[in-house]
């Protein structure tokens, strides 16, 4: 059997390049700021502040899917343990600041994340479906059943507290999105560089050939159950986010099966392996469906009811997804990719890419 | 001891009817290797579309006839459409490609069928018997008198056929098998047609008890940890780990859930197929695999 796999191949999209463009990040301050002088609520509510969120997920889940190669159908699992440990953390230790219980969310996401990854040290590939949909389940059972993680709370909603950080209230729409940005940016700067390192490499190896990799000396449990941990705790502190920023409350439902899938569709579409990937994977997964009302709305109101809206938008999003897997396995990361060495003047022009 | 008996039995019925749809699974694993995520909206597709056809006044026996013929298309399209630009890519590739695929045929066949429940009579009754002391639901009987029949067809099929020669030629080395002349994409069509067939079975028999309707789909979260357990490459395994899994559930369900409030058979699956991992990587009745560089 060959080995050639749309996994192998995804490694060029983060090339290693000596001259970066910084711009971007000082255009980021000045956006956080300005923005919310000018956006509207809904922009921030309904359009950022979940992209932000989903992008962040997107982003844990492509370290472990992406970069290292092990498969996870359990992302929102460990963004409801993210979002209800902050919670907990919060509501029992008085005087908690706020970012303190996102990273302690993230670490005990951690945690869970790692105990469900020790399965993928003796089975690989899609067996490690058994494991994350056990996270699945199980999470979504036990903070369901026992009242204590939703604070005896008789519909098992929790209610973020107000946000303060350093006595700044960022409770408004601009300032949820101003939290988000934050907390996404530091951490998509973090495992940027954790992906250029030693640490991502092994990651990498691991995802290319396993037996190979162990070959060389590289160690495959503990890389495998350090993915799932950094992993794990991205989807907690963005499971955090969505309860706190996003929603301000949230159940245990809130992070189903389906909040799972489509944390995957995002890194399929976006790109496997890639950060930006997440980004743009994010992006689309949260502007189609707000597209495509508009569109129904627009035209097709008295024609179009809202369940054969939604029958058309899974056709039209599984159909998505099985077309960037058969031809961008790399996703919209690489379209991006294309049109940025188009653009640049001084390279030559890219090859054809069908 | 009467009641631990009829728990018992009650599990080793409802393990049946997963088997039924792990089954399907099965198939289409060992020819192509794909982990089918979509077999669950192929039973709710070939359901409903049954459903509907006998609803418009259609003689059961025709409908069955049509619901094949369009399963058959349905998997030429597949292996078209899907399979075909994805030869050779990883198994994890194939298995989201089938992802989205669940996502297509569920949108589709609400799109064309509705999505309201309807209700599906097979002529058994749903009513307790009692066989030698313990009362079984009639329907289960009949449900694994067809899931047993259905088991000894696809052996003859597989073991006393042509097609079933070619298929585990497939199975065992694609390569090969196309060296000597099998048409790997007719094979492929024809074990997702046969996988659609099993679908529209199961999705007879769980539409009768539960109403055609969306969570059909999700049966195939029950199959799941069936197939793990069983090892993805026997089809008489699937069975027996369809009887465990059912079984072991309803018990634990019923001693050990109960403690919490219940609940439990949503996850208990899924530990019981990790604990068979742990101690047999492939399943207790899948093959080993011979890693090589």
């Amino acid at each position: 059997m060959s080995h050639e796999s749309a996994l192998v191949s995804s490694a060029p999209v983060l090339p290693l390049r000596s001259r970066r463009n910084v711009w971007p990040w000082f255009a980021l301050p000045v956006l956080a700021v300005a923005l919310p002088e000018v956006g509207s609520d809904y922009l921030f509510s309904a359009v950022l502040v979940p992209y932000l969120v989903l992008a962040l997920a997107g982003l844990g889940l492509n370290l472990l899917t992406g970069y290292t190669g092990q498969l996870s159908v359990g992302s929102a699992a460990f963004m409801a343990v993210g979002a209800f440990a902050a919670y907990n953390f919060q509501l029992r230790i008085p005087g908690l600041p706020l970012l303190v219980s996102f990273a302690l969310g993230g670490v005990s996401a951690a945690l869970v994340g790692s105990f469900f990854g020790l399965p993928s040290l003796r089975v690989k590939g899609f067996y490690l479906l058994a494991s994350t949909l056990a996270a699945q389940f199980f999470v979504e059972w036990v903070l369901t059943k026992f009242s204590w993680f939703t604070n005896d709370n008789p519909s098992g909603v929790i209610t973020a507290p107000r946000l303060l950080i350093l006595g700044h209230d960022f409770s408004s729409p601009g300032g949820r999105f101003q939290l988000a940005l934050g907390v996404t940016t530091a951490l998509t700067l973090l495992a940027r560089n954790l992906v250029q390192s030693p640490v991502g490499r092994t990651w990498m190896a691991i995802r290319d050939m396993e037996t190979a990799a162990a070959v060389v000396g590289i160690r495959g449990a503990r890389t495998k159950l350090q993915a799932f941990a950094v992993s794990s705790f991205y989807l907690g502190v963005a499971g955090a986010l969505w309860a706190f920023a996003y929603l301000g409350t949230v159940e245990p439902h809130g992070f189903d099966l389906n909040r799972s899938f489509q944390v995957l569709f995002i890194i399929i579409i976006g790109g496997l392996g890639s950060l930006s990937g997440a980004f743009l994977g994010a992006a689309f997964i949260v502007l189609l469906p707000i597209a495509l009302n508009q569109l129904a709305t627009a035209f097709f109101a008295d024609v179009i009811d809202v369940g054969h809206l939604e029958n058309a938008q899974k056709i039209l999003f599984g159909s998505l997804i099985i077309y960037f897997l058969i031809r961008e396995p790399e996703g919209l990361a690489r379209w991006v990719s294309l049109l940025r060495q188009r653009f640049a003047s001084t390279s030559p022009k890219p090859p054809e890419v069908n | 001891m009467q009641f631990f008996l009829e728990v018992l039995v009650g599990g080793l019925f409802a393990g049946v009817m997963y088997s039924l749809v792990a089954i399907g699974f099965v198939l289409i694993y060992k020819a192509s290797g794909v982990f089918n995520f979509a077999q669950g909206s192929m039973v709710l597709f070939a359901a409903l579309t049954f459903v509907s056809i006998v609803e418009r006044g259609i003689d059961f026996w025709l409908a069955l006839a049509i619901t094949l013929a369009v399963m058959l298309v349905l998997a030429i399209l597949i292996e078209r459409v899907v399979l075909r630009p994805l030869v050779n890519r990883t198994p994890m590739t194939l298995f989201m490609a089938t992802l989205g695929l669940s996502f297509v045929i569920e949108g589709l066949a609400q799109t064309l069928w509705g999505t309201q429940v309807h209700g599906l009579e097979l002529g058994v009754a749903d009513v307790p018997q009692q066989v030698a002391g313990i009362s079984v639901s009639r329907f289960d009987l009949f449900a694994t008198a067809v899931a047993a029949s259905l088991v000894l067809l696809l052996a003859v099929l597989f073991n006393h056929t042509r097609f079933g020669l070619a298929l585990r030629a497939v199975a065992a080395d694609p390569l090969a098998a196309l060296s000597v002349g099998v048409d790997l994409r007719r094979v492929w069509a024809t074990v997702w047609a046969v996988a659609g067939a099993v679908g529209l079975v199961a999705g007879l028999l769980w539409g009768a008890r539960l109403g055609v309707q969306f969570s059909l789909s999700l049966i195939v979260l029950k199959a799941l940890p069936v197939l793990i357990v069983g090892g993805l490459s026997s089809i008489s395994g699937t069975l027996v780990a369809g009887l465990l899994v059912g079984a072991t559930e309803k018990l634990a369900e019923v001693y050990v859930g109960s403690l919490w409030g219940g609940g439990i058979e949503n996850w208990f699956p899924y530990l019981l197929s990790l604990v068979v991992l742990l101690l047999r990587p492939s399943g207790l009745f899948g093959e080993a695999r011979v890693e090589r560089v």
